[in-house]
């Protein structure tokens, strides 16, 4: 078989094992979308809370995967000298870093596949004329995302690194209107979270599938901005063992 | 290159006699620490090559430079006539590797692992057969996590093998391993040597150099200060070594023997001269006499403890 698919392929195998990456990954999306789109307590402003939901819970869905799945699963890789030990075979480092890629991506179309048929059964009506901006959105999101989550695990400890990873997660999920409208948010916090490349992921895929974007425009710069700074640094600064 | 009954690779250079590995001069420097100093050493293909030394010693780093992954601060590394750092990629497909530990993804079964690391490798190796020869096969569908730590060294030795490489790299190779299990290394590593590998293996378990090593190489505080052949090493100082009860009279036994006698360990003697038949005629002869009981009596020389206490210095062990 090919380098580049046998690693592949293990990688894949690998994520889609793992059971708290899957929740992660799947579990928490879907749980989201249902339980606040059938319990109807946050502020959306739109008659049915789902078609605020749906676009929100696709992005908080590409931080998963992209910035926690694969940055605590490299944390641990470092930890246990994975990659000390694959750059002294044939693969060499560009090929695992596709594979790693690819690996986003792959998991990334699994978590589509499943939520967005659960949106529209829960009543979401897109809008997704401008679909174009919302994967610019995804894939610029994921380079930022990805970036993010290497930079980190790639300085701490595994365990920091998790403990890292969950709370980033936890705080971008809160600071950047997927789940929770902005408005709602403090003047001070709002204007912070307007920098953040997880809001201008939301903007984007909101804009491109709900046309509901509020700043598509500036949210381009930002998440553009981010997808190119964040993986050099995390280029920079990774350590491989 | 065939495949041998055995599953390990049958190599183009056996006896030869150009080395595989040669270092010179090797420094490596960890900020102002210097942990390797003008390091030198050699390892030939068909020759299992022992680096031995206590912790902290340069064993690591001296491997890790050798396989490409540190930088020396001077001195020259050939592997295979490669440099290990400028010619990796031409290197890693012919050169085998252990960790001292882990390289193996921890949720990833056995066999998984040994199959992605023969694709990786072109597919030269079978994985059922390497994990035959490393004693895997009931193991193939548990995970790294759920072996046990001999289990995971032998399945760093199946990945290691999975290049039939031409060099081969082991760091602590038996380092918890169980009887069984360091049985089974010690007979795949020296299948891996009769059939042309260089075999270098970084150990602090002098027992286990003494029986599979062809060479030895002694480092201490990042000097090597023994290197030859087992052989040779143990013969440059012959002795007479004897066990018996740790009562023993040592000046009266060494004045009956016109030698001197020495305690090595409780009940474990040692005598500085060759083994004549004469010689321990009389030990046996004095010893029965005086109600002592005599074992194990060995003429081999200096075990490899002794000339590495002698060398390297108890409080190094």
């Amino acid at each position: 078989m090919n380098i580049f698919l046998a690693q592949l392929k293990s990688e894949i195998r690998l994520v889609l094992r793992n059971g708290e990456q899957l929740l992660l990954t799947l579990g928490i999306p879907v749980m989201l979308l249902v339980f606040f789109s059938l319990v109807d307590v946050l502020p959306t402003g739109e008659s049915d809370p789902i078609n605020f939901l749906a676009p929100g819970v696709l992005s908080l869905a590409v931080m998963s995967t992209a910035m926690v799945s694969l940055g605590i699963s490299t944390g641990f890789e470092r930890s246990y000298h994975v990659f000390k030990r694959l750059g002294l075979t044939p693969l060499g480092t560009p090929r695992l870093v596709a594979s790693k890629i690819c690996t986003v991506l792959v998991v990334e179309i699994v978590q589509f596949v499943v939520l967005i048929p659960v949106a529209f059964l829960l009543g979401w009506e897109a809008d997704a004329k401008r679909w174009g901006i919302a994967i610019l959105g995804i894939l610029l999101g994921t380079a930022a995302m990805g970036g993010i989550g290497l930079a980190i695990a790639g300085r701490l400890r595994a365990e920091i690194n998790l403990a890292a990873q969950n709370g980033l997660y936890l705080l971008l999920m809160l600071m950047s209107g997927m789940v929770f409208p902005l408005t709602e948010l403090p003047l001070v916090m709002r204007g912070i979270s307007r920098a953040l490349p997880s809001t201008a992921l939301a903007d984007l895929v909101r804009e491109g599938l709900s046309n509901a974007g509020t700043r598509p425009g500036f949210s381009l710069i930002v998440l553009a901005a981010w997808a190119v700074v964040a993986p050099v640094v995390a280029a920079i600064s990774f350590r491989w063992d | 290159m065939g495949l041998e009954p055995s599953g390990l690779p049958k190599l183009d250079i056996v006896s030869s006699t150009s080395p595989a590995v040669e270092v010179t001069g090797l420094t490596i420097r960890y900020g102002n620490l210097t942990a390797v100093d003008n390091l030198d050493f050699r390892a030939f293909p068909g020759r299992v090559t022992a680096v031995l030394g206590p912790n902290g010693a340069g064993k690591t780093s001296t491997i890790e430079c050798c396989e490409g992954l540190r930088n020396p601060a001077s001195g020259s590394v050939r592997v295979l006539g490669l440099d290990p750092q400028k010619d990796q990629r031409l290197l890693v497909g012919r050169m085998g590797v252990m960790l001292q530990e882990g390289g193996v993804y921890p949720s990833a079964r056995v066999r998984e692992s040994i199959e992605l690391y023969t694709s990786l490798y072109g597919n030269v190796a079978d994985p059922d057969q390497l994990m035959h020869i490393c004693g895997l096969s009931e193991r193939s569908k548990s995970t790294w996590r759920q072996l046990s730590g001999g289990e995971r060294q032998r399945l760093s030795l199946a990945l290691a093998l999975t290049a039939r490489p031409e060099v081969a790299f082991l760091d602590e190779p038996t380092s918890g391993v169980d009887i069984t299990g360091r049985g089974l290394i010690r007979e795949t590593l020296r299948t891996m040597a009769e059939q042309g590998c260089a075999v270098v293996v970084a150990t602090h378990e002098l027992d286990e150099a003494e029986r599979i090593a062809d060479d030895v190489v002694v480092i201490n505080r990042g000097r090597t200060v023994l290197m030859g052949t087992l052989n040779e090493i143990r013969n440059g100082r012959p002795a007479i070594r004897f066990s018996s009860d740790n009562t023993i009279d040592l000046t009266a036994l060494s004045s009956a023997l016109g030698t001197p006698v020495e305690r090595h360990s409780a009940g474990e003697f040692r005598i500085d001269a060759d083994g004549n038949a004469e010689l321990i005629g009389k030990l046996g002869s004095w010893l029965a006499a005086n109600g002592h009981p005599l074992r194990d009596v060995n003429t081999s020389g200096e075990s490899l403890a002794e000339i590495f206490t002698r060398v390297v210095g108890d409080d190094n062990q």
